[in-house]
């Protein structure tokens, strides 16, 4: 089961640095001073309006043809960072826009620093708050490591191919075996991060059920 | 030399000039009272003071310090200037204790025992010995500004600006707040901005009477309520009294 340890190893490596990337410019649009906010709003709008195989494709092979060589594994992680920082900006980002600015207002009163504010009274909030947004851009990025197959990485689907390739016959069942393995590892994920959501909810914030 | 000293503020925003020459001054542990109209600058002028708008003309002196110079440490002044806001502005994210002592940890750089301790003395003082451990969310808008004034109080101001901070308060909570105001006369130096009249004549030192972005009168509580000079501060007065009551 090389395959399932590689899309997880995409999986987790280009979550995390998408992640940070996201978080990084999401502060920067709604707290930065200019030019942060234009930099991240531009990156925003470049990287969402490309295709994620688009993107595989100019990280591997358009690189290459300027003279840097990386390796498959490491450009579908770019890849995928890349994408998926785009879209992450806009979770954090709501979250961040959703606590309300007197709070900054209050840290800095209290002679704070904006980076410690951010740090201190935002930070724990918005990953809070994310939580839900980013479970969702999880099981993507996840779902999406499958289209690394087109710059030859072997992932997941990939090692189902060549399993296919050998048995012809049982091609319907391999395929169902992945698409399950897929499953599971997103249910489980998910299950997970609902609980983290839970443990860590505010106290009193909760939305409580319509009734 | 007087401790805080405010000469000739001056803040626009945009094309609207809503401070225009703004001057006085505070002693140590004086408490004065800002009445007067709404949107007639009072808030900004609070905001001026602590640089968290900073004014486009004129000077704000602190302990010998200037405020307005743009190469001061913003962030050490700003503890020697609590700030109670009108909408509390408490961190949802931690409970009332630690709304208080996060400022000493991460600002003052006590250890969390001293920190906590500290903030403990500071919430008992205010009555919320009970509520420590509740996170903002479960308060009451009044235990919620008391949590305010003690995160305040814990820094050790200098002094505390009031930004309005009964007017969301329902009616029968307002009480509390005021009477922890009282509490802090004379230990340590209040400049509250408040449209609570009784407390204005009770508290304070001075009152000043603010429209259209200046001073129009400034002067005792008996002077300004019994015999007002200005035609402008007699008909604001009547005013408030024929909407709260007269006392």
């Amino acid at each position: 089961m090389r395959g399932l340890a590689v899309t997880i190893e995409l999986t987790l490596l280009s979550m995390l640095c998408a992640s940070t990337l996201a978080i990084m410019m999401a502060f920067g649009r709604s707290y930065g001073k200019q030019p942060l906010p234009f930099i991240a709003l531009i990156y925003e709008k470049i990287f969402r309006g490309i295709p994620l195989i688009v993107i595989f494709i100019l990280v591997y092979f358009g690189l290459a043809q300027i003279g840097i060589l990386i390796d498959a594994f490491s450009a579908a992680i770019i890849g995928l960072a890349l994408h998926s920082t785009a879209y992450q900006i806009q979770i954090y980002r709501s979250a961040i826009n959703s606590i309300p600015e007197g709070q900054v207002i209050a840290a800095q009163s209290l002679g704070m620093s904006k980076l410690q504010a951010i740090r201190y009274i935002l930070l724990p909030q918005m990953l809070r708050l994310s939580i839900p947004g980013w479970s969702n851009e999880f099981t993507i990025i996840l779902k999406d490591t499958s289209i690394a197959i087109a710059i030859g990485v072997v992932e997941l689907m990939r090692q189902g191919r060549y399993v296919i390739v050998r048995e012809p016959s049982v091609a319907l069942y391999i395929l169902l075996v992945v698409a399950l393995i897929y499953f599971i590892f997103v249910f489980t994920i998910n299950r997970g991060l609902s609980y983290l959501e839970k443990r860590y909810h505010i106290s009193g914030l909760e939305i409580t059920k319509a009734r | 030399m007087p401790m805080l000293d405010v000469k000739n503020i001056h803040k626009s925003f945009e094309t609207t000039e809503v401070l225009k020459g703004i001057s006085f001054s505070m002693e140590k542990e004086e408490t004065k009272v800002i009445i007067g109209t709404s949107g007639t600058g009072k808030s900004t002028l609070l905001r001026c003071l602590n640089q968290l708008d900073p004014p486009d003309e004129g000077e704000v002196w602190l302990d010998g310090e200037e405020l307005t110079n743009p190469s001061i440490d913003i962030n050490r002044i700003r503890q020697k200037i609590g700030f109670v806001f009108q909408d509390f502005n408490l961190f949802n994210h931690l409970t009332a204790l630690r709304n208080v002592s996060i400022g000493l940890e991460k600002v003052k750089q006590l250890n969390k025992e001293k920190a906590r301790e500290r903030a403990m003395d500071e919430l008992k003082r205010v009555g919320l010995e009970k509520q420590i451990n509740q996170y903002p969310a479960q308060l009451s808008g009044g235990q919620k500004q008391r949590v305010g004034i003690a995160r305040a109080l814990a820094m050790d101001p200098d002094i505390i600006l009031f930004d309005e901070p009964t007017s969301a308060l329902d009616p029968e909570l307002i009480g509390d707040v005021l009477d922890v105001m009282k509490s802090l006369y004379g230990k340590v130096a209040m400049l509250i901005v408040t449209h609570e009249m009784g407390f204005a004549r009770n508290v304070a030192d001075e009152i000043i009477f603010m429209e259209g972005g200046v001073i129009v009168e400034k002067g005792p509580p008996k002077q300004m309520f019994q015999s007002p000079t200005k035609q402008r501060t007699k008909e604001f007065l009547g005013r408030i009294a024929t909407l709260y009551g007269a006392e």
